[in-house]
């Protein structure tokens, strides 16, 4: 048996100070760097949403002018999905996935930490945009020509670059994933015992692994046509504006799905913990998962309803986006079922699970809707689509990933959040979200068309937009409450314990938070479930029983001669990544020609430096 | 029976005097895209009801009562239950699938028989109508901008495409919104009820297009038989040049600045019929007999018109010191700081021009 303690480790890690993060490859740290980079840009997306609702909640509202309004709801989305939805599930993902499938750390730790803080850098660069040379107005999905339209000014020129970079930082997480969860799962920790999150993890990381690559080629052919007049887009030059919606939305469905799916893994994990009942219909809840996956890539074109492909494309993808309900219904179905029969409690993360499900269900059927084709051509890009998504962006995702938070801080900081503040903070935000969204679904089948700086009086409105303005201020006030809460409950919050939920899944079996290694002793895995039966054994009438010490008997685990090896921090990640970032800036500066080559050249050698030093740095420092 | 009343009074809340909205259909298309609105919209709304009561009824039946130490029984699935539950949704999706087929290659068929054609250029920030089968004496066709009149009663075809970026032309109380699509050519079929002789409906671009995209919104008119013949008569005429009062004096200003990008087709005194200007922006020939400015977002007043010559980017965002004449990229009208007399002249000119 290994007994271990830090002197084992080969070096003594720093734990304290700013270096220790700057220089950090363990994938918990990483995981807590991408949550507070998370929230931090969820406050700076959430500030835009208030803007966007305040210009909105009158009638010809001036608060911003039309140019500053239409930067503002690109970046909102922009960052909304790439800073804030994708880093919260890459937090919970690098954190927890190694700890749930019994391993000391990811596949690629120094890859890992580089595409931590590419992610860094790119949002960074993007953001900058506010105050270097103004930010992207042509939306989210940068639809050509008129993402190509303007060359004089860079904001597009942003968008390229920073989406670009953003998806090879997304790119490097899921390969790192993928080969994770592959090669590094604990004895007997076979496929289909992993926990559904784990699960939800490989299928997001497969989905961006294919996805990715093809918006990656249009990104970069929106940046010829602007900056060395390309003319993939034109259509005057024979190309073809409808390629890059092709190329978007092949990339921009499955995105939707790495987006909610993480979330219903957590929901997954949280649901059976409180019902204290496994979950229900493990095998379907798996490959029901798989199935949004594989189906998530054969439906992009719903999105290009209107842009005339003609009633045979139109009919095949309305059908193939009806299929997408199934899967979806069945993860429904065995989430309720999960928690029949159970007993059920309900602390903050409970509440956030069952909002998910609530409320994931309206944005489930709208989509529906969406998939019938003639009524899309009324729904389409007006509110009644911005409702849809958020029903199941904010009402799902964020619930999923808010539910998360409350269910894992305790493992992250040893302390639990706050009981009270955390139903302040629910039933204030189902309050404010649907008072916010539920009046867009009117707003849009009445009309009312969506990224418009302002609307006329007399259009029947008013009453629905300024509901929606109060409600964004609710979910406002309820964020509020959770940074509030965090903030004391780090402090002061009660102490959890290894296992303050009587959880189901490995990472509860180690200290809260853990150590370096994760486990002192890697277990084999006998069981779905497996952390539960070794506390849980089951009577005749299949009920959990609590095992006593002598039944519970000593945890199976893997038998290790020698110390634990940990690869020892490294910088180089950082500097490549910065490099590349600032190879980047001087991309979306190139054609004002030798600043932006001076930025460029000055990446390139930064990054070059970076990868030497990366390929030169000895894996191990010290002995062990 | 609550969620009944609820459902019903979702969809009543958005049916009373609303000039934009889908679920106040006037059209034949229209109407039928509502119908299958209001069978998926039940349909949907029943589900959303079952299972959101079965999820509030676990939440009630099984939550753990206080002293109550017992463990729940460890129930890991039902392969019959998952089969039943994979099969209700495939019946569900069916029922609505085989109308959204039909209705869908139903709206999509080219129009058959006597129908109006109309062509559609979707501008930035700004709609042009072209009415090819209205010709004048030279062969040129009815040509007007932002307001587009329809004959009631009768299908109109209309074939869009754009000069610039994607727009989306969306009236959804006649249909269901069409982009507009630089380089090709979409379609779009307009049945207006015989009732609606007389109505003006709203409608505006639907596909995020830059700056002013809210502000290129358009007026329909749907006119009886005769309204709409007197109305194209009228709209084919040219306009009289002036020869004096302040239309003449505007008339020169006209010339010599609007042309730039206006064109207007003008009848001299002696009885010559001539097109002047460039088409890059919206046709003016008519333009005291159109009920707004700026497309479609202000009414047509003599005070309106005199703020909009005088600084038209105070009325709406443009980007005019963009405007590239020679590859026709016009972002906007530029203010050429006229003074209250010429914007005068010009007001008065262009009302005249009715």
């Amino acid at each position: 048996m290994a007994m271990t303690t830090t002197e084992d480790l080969g070096y003594t890690p720093s734990t304290k100070g700013l270096w220790s993060w700057i220089t950090t490859i363990d994938h918990k740290r990483i995981g807590i760097l991408y949550a507070v980079s998370a929230l931090v840009f969820f406050i700076v997306a959430g500030v835009e949403a208030l803007l966007i609702r305040m210009q909105l909640a009158t009638a010809n509202g001036t608060l911003v002018s039309a140019d500053a309004y239409n930067q503002l709801f690109t970046m909102h989305g922009l960052t909304m999905v790439f800073a804030v939805v994708m880093p919260i599930a890459a937090a919970f993902q690098n954190y927890f996935v190694p700890l749930m499938i019994g391993a000391r750390d990811v596949a690629f730790p120094r890859l890992n930490a580089f595409s931590y803080w590419l992610f860094l850098f790119s949002v960074v660069l993007l953001t900058s945009s506010f105050f270097l040379g103004g930010s992207p107005d042509g939306a989210w999905v940068g639809y050509a020509p008129l993402s190509t339209q303007i060359t004089e000014y860079v904001r597009m020129d942003y968008y390229s670059i920073g989406a670009q970079l953003l998806g090879y930082a997304s790119l490097g997480s899921s390969i790192n994933f993928v080969a994770t969860i592959f090669t590094m799962r604990a004895p007997g920790m076979t496929l289909m015992r992993m926990p559904i999150f784990v699960w939800m993890t490989v299928v997001t990381s497969f989905l961006l692994i294919f996805s990715l690559p093809v918006i990656g080629v249009g990104l970069w052919q929106i940046f010829f046509d602007r900056n060395f007049g390309a003319l993939f887009y034109e259509a005057q030059a024979a190309g073809d504006p409808l390629l890059w919606q092709h190329l978007f939305w092949i990339f921009g469905h499955p995105e939707v799905y790495v987006l909610i799916l993480p979330a219903m893994g957590i929901i997954s994990e949280v649901l059976p913990v409180f019902s204290r009942k496994p979950i229900f219909g493990y095998a379907f809840v798996v490959f029901s998962g798989i199935a949004i996956g594989f189906l998530g890539f054969g439906v992009w074109a719903h999105h290009m309803f209107t842009a005339g492909m003609g009633p045979v494309a139109e009919a095949g993808f309305g059908l193939a986006t009806m299929l997408i309900a199934i899967p979806t219904g069945v993860k429904i179905f065995n989430w309720i079922g999960t928690m029949w029969g159970g007993k059920l409690t309900f602390p903050t993360p409970m509440l956030f699970a069952i909002g998910f499900i609530a409320m994931f269900l309206i944005g489930g059927i709208s989509g529906v809707t969406h998939a019938v084709v003639p009524a899309n051509t009324q729904q389409h890009d007006s509110y009644y689509v911005v409702a849809h998504f958020h029903y199941v962006l904010f009402g799902g995702a964020v619930f999923g990933y808010v539910a998360g938070a409350y269910y894992w801080f305790p493992k992250w900081t040893g302390r639990l959040l706050n009981a009270t503040l955390g139903y302040w903070h629910f039933w204030l935000m189902f309050l404010g979200f649907n008072l916010t969204f539920a009046p867009q679904h009117i707003l849009g089948l009445d009309g009312m068309p969506r990224r418009t700086y302002r609307y006329a009086e007399g259009m029947g409105w008013d009453l629905w937009n300024l509901m929606s303005t109060v409600g964004a201020f609710l979910i406002a006030v309820s964020f509020l409450f959770f940074i509030w809460n965090v903030i004391v409950s780090y402090r002061n919050g009660k102490i959890a314990g290894n296992d303050p939920w009587d959880a189901r899944t490995l990472e509860w079996s180690t200290t809260s938070p853990p150590p370096v290694h994760n486990f002192d002793e890697i277990p084999i895995v006998h069981h779905q479930d497996d952390f539960w039966y070794q506390k849980y054994g089951e009577d005749e009438g299949g009920r959990a029983v609590r095992l006593t010490p002598e039944q519970a008997g000593k945890p199976d685990v893997v038998e290790e001669t020698g110390g634990i090896h940990m690869p020892s921090p490294s910088y180089y990640p950082l500097v490549s990544a910065a490099g590349v970032a600032v190879l980047g800036a001087g991309l979306v500066f190139i054609s004002s020609g030798v600043i932006g080559f001076a930025v460029l050249a000055a990446g390139a050698v930064v990054t070059l430096w970076g990868l030497v030093g990366w390929a030169a740095e000895p894996v191990t420092r010290g002995s062990h | 029976m609550a969620a009944v009343v609820l459902g019903a009074l979702f969809l009543a809340s958005c049916s009373s005097d609303l000039p934009q909205s889908s679920l106040n259909p006037q059209s034949v298309e229209a109407e039928q895209i509502d119908r299958l609105w209001d069978l998926v919209f039940w349909i949907g709304f029943g589900v959303f009801v079952v299972v959101e009561a079965a999820l509030i009824y676990a939440i009630v039946r099984f939550r753990k009562r206080p002293g109550d130490e017992a463990e729940p029984k460890q129930v890991h699935g039902n392969t019959r239950l998952e089969i039943v539950w994979s099969i209700i949704p495939v019946v569900i999706l069916a029922v609505i699938a085989v109308p959204t087929l039909t209705t869908l290659f139903d709206l999509r068929r080219p129009a058959e028989g006597d129908f109006l054609r109309v062509e559609v250029i979707g501008h930035q920030w700004w709609w042009e109508f072209r009415y090819p089968d209205i010709l004048d004496g030279d062969g040129r066709p009815l040509t007007t901008a932002n307001e587009l009149h329809l004959p009631a009663g009768t299908t109109s075809e209309l074939q869009m495409t754009s000069a610039d970026v994607i727009h989306s032309f969306w009236v959804p109380s006649l249909a269901g919104k069409r982009d507009v699509v630089p380089g090709r050519f979409n379609y779009l079929k307009i049945t207006p009820d015989p009732g609606t002789a007389g109505d003006m409906i709203k409608g505006q671009c639907a596909e995020y297009c830059g700056l002013a995209h809210a502000d290129m919104r358009f007026r329909v008119f749907l006119d009886g038989e005769s309204d709409f013949e007197a109305w194209s008569a009228e709209q084919l005429a040219a306009s009289p040049v002036p020869t004096e009062g302040p239309e003449a004096a505007g008339y020169e200003t006209f010339t010599a600045l609007c042309t730039t990008c206006h064109q207007a087709k003008v009848e001299t005194p002696e009885g010559t019929v001539d097109v002047i200007g460039a088409a890059l922006g919206p046709d003016l020939t008519h333009f005291g007999s159109r009920t707004s400015i700026g497309a479609g977002i202000e009414d047509n007043t003599t005070e309106h018109l005199a703020e909009w010559i005088d600084n038209p980017a105070s009325v709406k965002p443009m980007s005019p010191e963009m405007n590239d004449l020679a590859a026709g990229r016009i972002m906007g009208m530029p203010d050429y700081g006229l003074d209250d007399q010429q914007i005068a002249e010009l007001v008065a000119l262009l009302e005249m021009w009715k």
